[in-house]
């Protein structure tokens, strides 16, 4: 399989990345270089096999559910929340404006 | 007194751990000599942004609790560098990114937390590959980072490895005792490799990934790098430990590994993968893997060949895995909550995410973006993603087969030394291919270290990997200290900075 | 299967087929997998963590909390329990969504295939019980939320929702009318109330629909649907399902077709519309989320969850028939919601205590009470009630002063309405009010002797066969004694009397 320029063009707006028309060209080659070469797993048999799923052996572990247990993870910290926000206004995020 | 800070930097983890505790000299300094040293070095251009204040300030508190009779912490007196991608609070964190420039968290990482706490002070933010996606520290919206190391008879500037290339160099050029890293791939080990320093990448999960701006969650792993196995041993310590903010974090003891050091290999069989006899392999790397065979024979052990049959996948592998956590784990920098914005004349929202993500993102993070946004998309999944996960199933499964027959295997870093900043530039798989040893034990988990072994012909570190079972650093660094013990390894980089 | 809900084409007769993906906000203190609280209604991201805000490093932790509703709601719909789970991630980019995806599951839900039963309801066009199939119930973060009239060119984002857990139940595209989908919305609503899973508040957002609607020639494959978003209400839903199926067939006969679309709806006009934000085509990149690991379930825990489970909505109705032999209207009256059957239930107990019968003799006293009398008086009063009095001490008190015969069913009602008004102790009341019936058979018997005197000509037709003039004599005495003689008494002596 093989990328296009259209199909990069979709994988970047997917991905939320503007691309001129030059970069476009440019990463076309680029990506097709890199999945030619990943294209080789295709030879491994993998009949049977489970997709990896916990690198190391380990269960998940659930919380209690307590609010503000742990001081980091914790909510009720605004300002630190909106500390570094591009617009923040009356608490909240500004963001242009939004059509639904 | 320059000279006795001059003789300061020379110093590691333990000797100055040792050395405030014991009242040689002051933490404060230990402190002021290496903030000196780092300001001296802007060449390197190790650090992204310097916190002489910080060292200082922890230094000082060390010298306090000493005045009082207090325990300093198993760091006490160290100041340290910190990879730029430890979120430190008050302090700019930014991935090496365009994108997080200016940002300042209002948390502190558990790893960096948990070094605080044990006593160490920091020297300054060092500079890494964007996102930690890279093997040579050309990505970074910061510069490069300048090897100390040359080649003999030559000026060119050379790659300190990456994405741990600001650690690598910093501690090679002693402007820092110790650093911290982060591998997700081979990204303590390569530069360790390539620095001539040591660097271990413990198990999945010891290290608490909370606030380390995450790259590929399955795979992230922080580490310390240091000029010596017993530093690393110390600093590993710690820093890792079970957090209850990371439900990967695993909830084991911390063992003592600096107090379980042994050299005495005696009982202990070391693999060696035959797969990793690679084409395009540095013929002075595997003369450095026979003579490590010979030195770790000479500690006690017995040299066995295992088979680690899916080797060569495990880079492709990696290539699918690593990119498609990182397109979903760089999402959020969006320019809604913080970081840089980028907003044109008119723009709507999703506008803004392109333009904003156009601006802040490098080519290799776009790259990596890009390929790992196609092999999670409709009608690819199942051919990229998860046949790149069972494969690293497989990856594991060959290793612990493996450990079936040896306690430890040793392999190369990587297949080569350092090459000259620039020199790979265009071809982004021939730079991937450096990390082709290293991978295999970040699929799997494992803990793994590199420890720096002889220089070549140019005058350049070659670095031995030794790979681990799961939890069992206390091997690794103990096969880790019998080649350090016999390698001897002094060189040392000419300052030219 | 009976449904006669039919769309008028001109080209005959249409059917809509209706899924709906219900979103329930879990009942949890803390987010899903942050510490930070889901009370409603606090200032704008007041109640937002570092890891709800997507900070660069942050990490989610799974609440116990959570997984253990989710299981107890599909153990509640008979569903399967996978003991086996992952959290997924799903790639979107919005100003809502903090980390640029959502934590959800898509390959490996919690809970597998289930059912609800809705039942018959002529007035509503339900001709008989029917079973709706559930899909799956998944369990993911709930968005932050986006405020757009408070800045001429900026929308306002707010992250206190953002991470909040829910629930997402997925019909099967069972139902064919809009009352079909109403009766399923409040029967899921009564159950995960009975479960406590949910609070079901729908003007709170605790519970939205997402409403799948397509229609068919009947018998036809299905056809294309649309999904309108967060839909709040059961009257909603059903707005919906009508307009979108006279739109779709109202597309379709004018030879046009319908877009697999996200639609929202307008509660102003009661129509939907194309969500222009969701426009560009999806594809969500669904991932297992690196940061989590499989969710295993032990026996251990299913059990726990299990044994937690209250009695729910069918079991208790079908009890409260053929235990408590009540009608099937009461029964299905007084099941429906938590605070029904919880009060009755109470007051069932404190009655029978207090008559000293078993709850079965009582049952049906007690429910036409609950069900009729008592919300009747309540409501009569307006404002002057205080809904504090009607304790289950002092109903008991009153229908149990009714079953001694102590008192009449209309001053069973005045007591009432005094207790509510003033608290005051119900037995009191009816001592010092003079609202207690006469049982004094001296009383009573020189009234009836009064009477029987006065009217001898009646008594003679009475006893000549006219049984009718019984009704008079009962009247007249109860007149002589203002209303307040045991009828029970007054019949037993003018039967004697009257021979
Ligand atoms: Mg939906
Ligand atoms: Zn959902």
């Amino acid at each position: 399989m093989s990328v296009d320029k259209a199909t990069v063009a979709k994988i970047a707006s997917l991905a939320r990345i503007k691309m001129g028309d030059e970069e476009l060209e440019r990463m076309v080659p680029e990506l097709n270089g890199i999945l030619d070469w990943v294209e080789q797993l295709g030879e491994v048999d993998c009949s049977g096999v489970e997709p990896m799923t916990a690198v190391i052996e380990n269960h998940l572990r659930l919380r209690d559910d307590v609010v503000d247990a742990i001081p980091e993870t914790a909510g009720g910290r605004r300002e630190d929340v909106l500390a570094n926000a591009p617009a923040a206004e009356h608490g909240f995020f500004g963001v242009p404006k939004v059509i639904e | 007194m320059p000279k006795t800070a001059n003789k300061l930097t020379n110093l590691g983890v333990k000797d100055i751990r040792d050395g405030v505790a014991g009242g040689d000299f002051t933490a404060r300094e230990v402190a002021e000599a290496f903030n000196a040293a780092v300001a001296e070095a802007a060449a390197l251009n190790a650090f992204i942004i310097t916190t002489p204040d910080h060292a200082l300030a922890a230094a000082d508190a060390v010298d306090a609790k000493r005045a009082k009779g207090e325990d300093l912490g198993k760091m006490g007196g160290v100041p340290i560098g910190m990879k730029d991608l430890f979120a430190t609070r008050g302090v700019q964190t930014t991935a090496a990114s365009h994108i997080l420039e200016g940002f300042t968290p209002q948390y502190e990482s558990t790893v960096s937390q948990n070094l605080w706490d044990a006593g160490a002070g920091m020297l300054g933010k060092l500079n890494l590959d964007q996102f930690a996606m890279g093997s040579s520290n050309e990505t970074s919206y910061f510069g490069n980072v300048n090897s100390p190391w040359r080649k003999e008879g030559s000026n060119a500037a050379m790659s300190p490895g990456g994405s741990s290339g600001g650690s690598s160099a910093a501690v090679a050029a002693r402007i820092a005792p110790a650093a911290t890293g982060t591998d997700t791939g081979g990204s303590i080990r390569q530069p360790a490799a390539f620095a001539g320093i040591t660097g271990i990448k413990p198990t999945y999960g010891r290290c608490s990934r909370w606030g380390v701006v995450a790259f590929a969650s399955s795979l992230d792993q922080a580490g310390p790098m240091a000029r010596t196995v017993e530093d690393c041993a110390i600093m590993l310590e710690a820093m890792a430990g079970f957090d209850p903010k990371d439900a990967t974090s695993l909830k084991m003891d911390v063992p003592a590994w600096e107090a379980g050091l042994s050299a005495d290999l005696k009982d202990k069989r070391i693999g060696i993968p035959r797969e990793y006899r690679m084409e395009g392999t540095d013929e002075e790397i595997l003369k450095s893997w026979e003579q490590g065979k010979e030195w770790l024979r000479d500690a006690g052990a017995e040299i066995v060949d295992v088979s680690l049959p899916h080797t060569k996948y495990a880079l492709p592998a990696y290539y699918i895995v690593a990119p498609a956590e990182a397109s979903s784990n760089l999402a959020r920098y969006d320019g809604v909550r913080y970081g840089l914005r980028d907003l044109p004349d008119g723009a709507g929202l999703q506008d803004m995410y392109a333009a904003t993500r156009a601006e802040g993102f490098g080519d290799e993070v776009k790259r990596r973006i890009l390929i790992g946004t196609y092999v999670l998309s409709a009608g690819f999944y199942d051919a990229y993603y998860n046949q790149a996960q069972k494969v690293r199933t497989l990856v594991s499964r060959d290793f612990a087969e493996a450990f079936g027959q040896c306690d430890a295997i040793l392999a190369p870093t990587t297949p080569t030394a350092s090459f000259p900043l620039g020199s790979l530039n265009d071809d982004p798989l021939t730079m991937y291919l450096n990390d082709v040893f290293a991978v295999p034990a970040s699929l799997a988990g494992l803990p793994a270290m590199s420890v720096p072994a002889t220089v070549n012909a140019d005058g350049l570190p070659l670095g031995l990997q030794i790979v681990g079972k799961p939890f069992d650093e206390q091997g690794v660094l103990n096969a880790g200290l019998a080649i350090q013990q016999r390698a001897n390894f002094t060189a040392k980089p000419e300052k030219w900075w | 299967m009976v449904s006669t809900y039919r769309i008028q084409g001109a080209t005959g007769e249409w059917e809509v087929v209706i899924g709906l993906e219900v979103h329930a906000q879990v009942t949890s203190k803390a987010k899903l997998f942050s510490g930070a609280s889901t009370a409603f209604g606090a200032e704008p991201n007041t109640q937002v963590s570092l890891v709800d805000a997507a900070m660069p490093g942050m990490l989610p932790v799974p609440n116990a909390e959570c997984i253990r509703q989710a299981v107890r709601t599909g153990m509640a719909i008979e569903a399967q329990i996978n003991k086996y789970s992952r959290f997924d991630r799903k790639n979107y980019f919005y100003a809502d969504l903090p980390q640029g995806y959502q934590i959800s599951q898509l390959y490996h839900p919690i809970v597998g295939e289930g059912q609800l039963l809705i039942e018959a309801d002529e007035k509503a066009g339900i001709a008989e019980d029917k079973v709706i199939g559930i899909e799956r119930i998944h369990v993911e973060q709930d968005a932050g939320k986006l405020m757009h009239d408070q800045h001429p060119t900026m929308s306002y984002v707010d992250l206190n929702r953002s991470g909040v857990a829910l629930m997402e139940i997925v019909s099967k595209p069972d139902m064919r009318s809009p009352a079909e989908a109403g009766a399923y919305v409040r029967k899921l609503r009564s159950i995960l109330r009975y479960v406590g899973s949910c609070d079901g508040n729908m003007e709170e957002g605790s519970m939205r629909a997402d409403v799948n609607v397509s229609v068919r020639k009947p018998g036809e494959e299905f056809g294309t649907r649309t999904e309108t978003k967060n839909v709040n209400s059961v009257r909603f839903v059903m707005q919906v399902i009508e307009y979108e199926a006279n739109r779709q067939v109202d597309v379709l006969e004018n030879g046009g077709t319908i877009d697999q679309e996200t639609r929202l709806f307008d509660p102003n006009t009661g129509t939907t519309r194309t969500m222009r934000s969701k426009e560009d085509a999806h594809d969500y990149r669904y991932f297992p989320d690196p940061d989590l690991l499989p969710l295993e379930l032990e026996d251990e825990f299913l059990e726990e969850c299990r044994a937690s489970l209250p009695e729910l909505p069918d079991a208790k109705r079908a009890r409260y028939e053929t235990e408590l032999g009540l009608t099937p209207y009461n029964a299905r009256e007084l099941t429906a919601e938590v605070e029904t059957f919880g009060r009755f239930e109470t007051l069932l107990a404190a009655t029978a205590a207090k008559i000293g019968k078993p709850e079965a003799k009582v049952a049906t006293q007690v429910a036409n009470w609950a069900l009729s009398v008592a919300p009747g008086v309540m409501k009569s009063l307006g404002d002057e009630a205080d809904p504090a009095n009607a304790t289950a001490e002092a109903q008991a008190s009153i229908l149990a002063m009714q079953d001694k015969g102590e008192i009449s069913g209309g001053q069973a009602k005045e007591i009432y309405e005094i207790v509510l008004k003033t608290g005051r102790d119900p037995e009191e009341v009816a001592d010092t009010e003079g609202l207690k019936q006469v049982s004094d058979t001296g009383a009573i018997e020189a009234a009836i002797d009064d009477i029987i005197a006065n009217n001898a000509d009646k008594v003679e037709e009475y006893r000549g066969g006219k049984d009718k003039l019984f009704g008079f004599f009962v009247g007249q005495t109860m007149k002589a004694m203002q209303g307040k003689a045991n009828p029970a008494v007054v019949n037993q002596i003018l039967k004697d009397k009257l021979g």
